[in-house]
């Protein structure tokens, strides 16, 4: 008995080479299962790779760090400032109620380090497959060149929810570990319960990784531009550097609201009352459109493009 | 036999196939390739003769610039999706995620492709684990593999599934003569059930052993296309002949209408004659010529390679 005797034959083994229209109904019938498939490989293989471990064992420091430092050499109190949603009003309240880690942690990784670990997933995402030669196999197994793209952004962006989540509940533990847990006094003056506070947490982290779809987009789009992945990653992390460059120069005022990071702190809001959502939609609408410019020039790039490698 | 192998299909059909790289360089240049369906076809040619920009286009990861590649009677690259989940192929060498086990990279490319049954897939992955003898180390990273357990992993990966074609590029490249001894029972095997199998190589006693039609590519040309016997009729045989009187031999096979006969250390050799060689052999035993051995040598596939894309040991461009 030989090994293949255990295999369906039906519709691949047939008989001449027409499509036999067996073929063409399971192709319709399983659409689920099969992007389920990919996708599941896809997660493994961003989440297996022990480069994924490294980056995200590294965003669960930053909470650790700034807690710490926090926590035994701050001395400037609790001032309660009202300030405008930046970093600072939210490392001052740290010291008051640890929950607020969790919202100082996140504006302290998103202008960088963040950015970073999704460079580094996202400008790896197909030249890294180029590079080791397997993009040649999957297209070939034929994974298909639009399927393949869309599950490398779904892999990707699961990466942004996953990295900011770590930094999340690294900052979470970090917070009621070190300092004292309770009401949560907003930055417009009044307070909230620790359950609305966590659901605003919960708000503001899946507000903090939809900020990062805009540079997945970008990341992706490099990625499909060369074979070498370093150059991928070293790339879009400069768009990063460049564009928080070109917010500091203040005569270009005029470029900055169409910049992807323009309304990455816009998530301070939520945690006001009641919610100005002015600027959270202008940023999820900046990223959504980042995403469909970046995603249909690396869908049109892919599909024209030669594969050597 | 099955069905597929039926006179008059072809497997790989190209018609004026070109591949342009920049302005003005041609890397393949009107390649009209017929592989019949049932075949062992063996792709041969120098390096940088555009044997592999060829399999690209055939495979569809190349655009050509030129031409028509209809593959199992769909055109490439249009039909990828319908065509290619019935193709198996090893191209340019094996390729692996070296932080998944062997059976995780199979599992991987068994997902990639949208018409393979999940529920099979455990099942599918270690019969083709086992069929290239790679099942003891399957669990272990790609990385830790060797030259020839990654190169078996990548036969593996073409044999996911029973397929109507495979693609074999080098596949015998960094095996061990026992390895190279089983991949060609396997492609042998593979063959008897009905499989076309293109086989690209260097190593022609390999395409002698296991092939029954050739191509010779040069240049980005296809030179000649044809059965294995066809190709070898191309060259002439040669008469040797071992004997210490050689003089008298030189004779007699000129007599018999040999021609470039030449003598040397130890007999004679020529061009035969237009006779059977048990006339040529008893026509000079006749002769009191003392014949102690008479050999017809066929000319190697090497030689008739060798003939159609010259000795040039330089890579062509």
């Amino acid at each position: 008995m030989s090994p293949t005797d255990a295999l369906p034959k039906t519709g691949v083994l047939s008989p001449a080479f027409g499509h036999s229209t067996a073929d063409a109904e399971s192709f319709g019938a399983e659409r689920l299962p099969r992007l389920r498939g990919l996708m599941r490989s896809e997660l493994r293989l961003v989440f297996l790779r022990p480069r994924t471990a490294a980056m995200l064992g590294f965003l669960a420091l930053v909470p650790v760090l700034l807690g710490v430092a926090l926590r035994y050499f701050h001395d400037g109190g609790s001032s309660r400032g009202g300030g405008d949603g930046g970093t600072m009003d939210f490392v001052n309240q740290v010291t008051g109620n640890g929950l607020f880690l969790v919202f100082a942690s996140l504006a302290a990784a998103l202008p960088f380090f963040l950015p970073m670990t999704v460079g580094v997933v996202a400008g790896d995402s197909i030249a890294g497959e180029a590079h080791g030669g397997t993009l040649r196999y999957l297209l070939v197994a034929p994974a298909g060149r639009t399927r393949l793209l869309l599950v490398k952004f779904a892999g990707v962006l699961t990466f942004c929810l996953a990295a900011t989540l770590t930094i999340a509940m690294s900052a979470l533990a970090v917070g009621a570990a070190l300092f004292p847990m309770g009401d949560v006094p907003l930055l417009t003056g009044d307070s909230i319960s620790m359950v609305e506070a966590s659901w605003r947490a919960v708000l503001i982290a899946l507000c903090v990784a939809a900020s990062l779809v805009g540079l997945a987009a970008i990341g992706l789009f490099v990625s499909t531009l060369t074979t070498v992945p370093v150059a991928a990653m070293a790339t879009t992390v400069g768009v990063v550097i460049v564009t928080a460059i070109l917010t500091g120069i203040p005569q270009l005022s005029g470029l900055h609201p169409w910049l992807f990071t323009d309304a990455w702190m816009s998530f301070g809001d939520l945690l006001r009352d009641p919610i100005p959502t002015g600027e959270i939609l202008r940023n999820l609408g900046m990223q959504a459109a980042y995403a469909a410019v970046f995603g249909a020039a690396a869908w049109a790039r892919l599909n024209e493009r030669d594969i050597t490698t | 036999m099955t069905a597929s192998t039926a006179v008059g299909t072809a497997a790989i059909r190209t018609e004026g196939l070109s591949k342009r790289y920049g302005r003005d360089r041609l890397a393949v240049d009107g390649l009209d390739l017929t592989v019949p369906a049932g075949s062992v076809f063996g792709f041969l040619g120098p390096n940088g003769s555009g044997k592999t920009t060829t399999i690209r286009m055939l495979l569809g990861l190349i655009r050509p610039t030129g031409g028509t590649v209809t593959l199992l009677d769909g055109p490439m690259p249009r039909a990828v999706g319908q065509v290619l989940p019935r193709v198996g192929a090893l191209i340019e060498g094996p390729a692996h995620y070296g932080f998944l086990t062997g059976r995780q990279n199979l599992d991987r490319l068994d997902a990639a492709d949208p018409t393979s049954d999940p529920r099979t897939r455990n099942a599918r992955v270690d019969a083709a684990l086992a069929k290239v003898g790679l099942t003891a180390v399957a669990g272990r990273k790609a990385r830790a593999y060797s030259l020839g357990m990654k190169q078996r992993l990548g036969i593996a990966s073409a044999l996911l599934r029973p397929r109507d074609l495979l693609v074999l590029d080098e596949p015998t490249n960094g095996l061990d003569p026992q390895g190279m001894r089983e991949i060609r029972t396997l492609i042998r095997g593979l063959a008897a059930d009905g499989t076309t199998v293109f086989l690209s190589s260097h190593l022609l006693d390999e395409i002698e052993q296991v092939c029954t039609d050739v191509a010779v590519m040069s240049h980005g040309r296809l030179i000649t296309q044809g059965t294995v016997e066809s190709l070898r009729a191309g060259t002439r045989a040669r008469l040797l002949v071992t004997t210490p009187d050689a003089g008298a031999a030189v004779v007699v096979l000129r007599r018999l209408g040999a021609t470039d006969v030449v003598g040397t250390d130890d007999g004679v050799e020529a061009d035969p004659p237009a006779l059977e060689p048990d006339e040529i052999c008893a026509a000079l035993v006749r002769a009191d010529i003392r014949v102690r051995s008479f050999t017809l040598a066929r000319p190697s596939l090497e030689d008739a390679f060798v003939a159609l894309t010259g000795e040039g040991f330089d890579v062509t461009d």
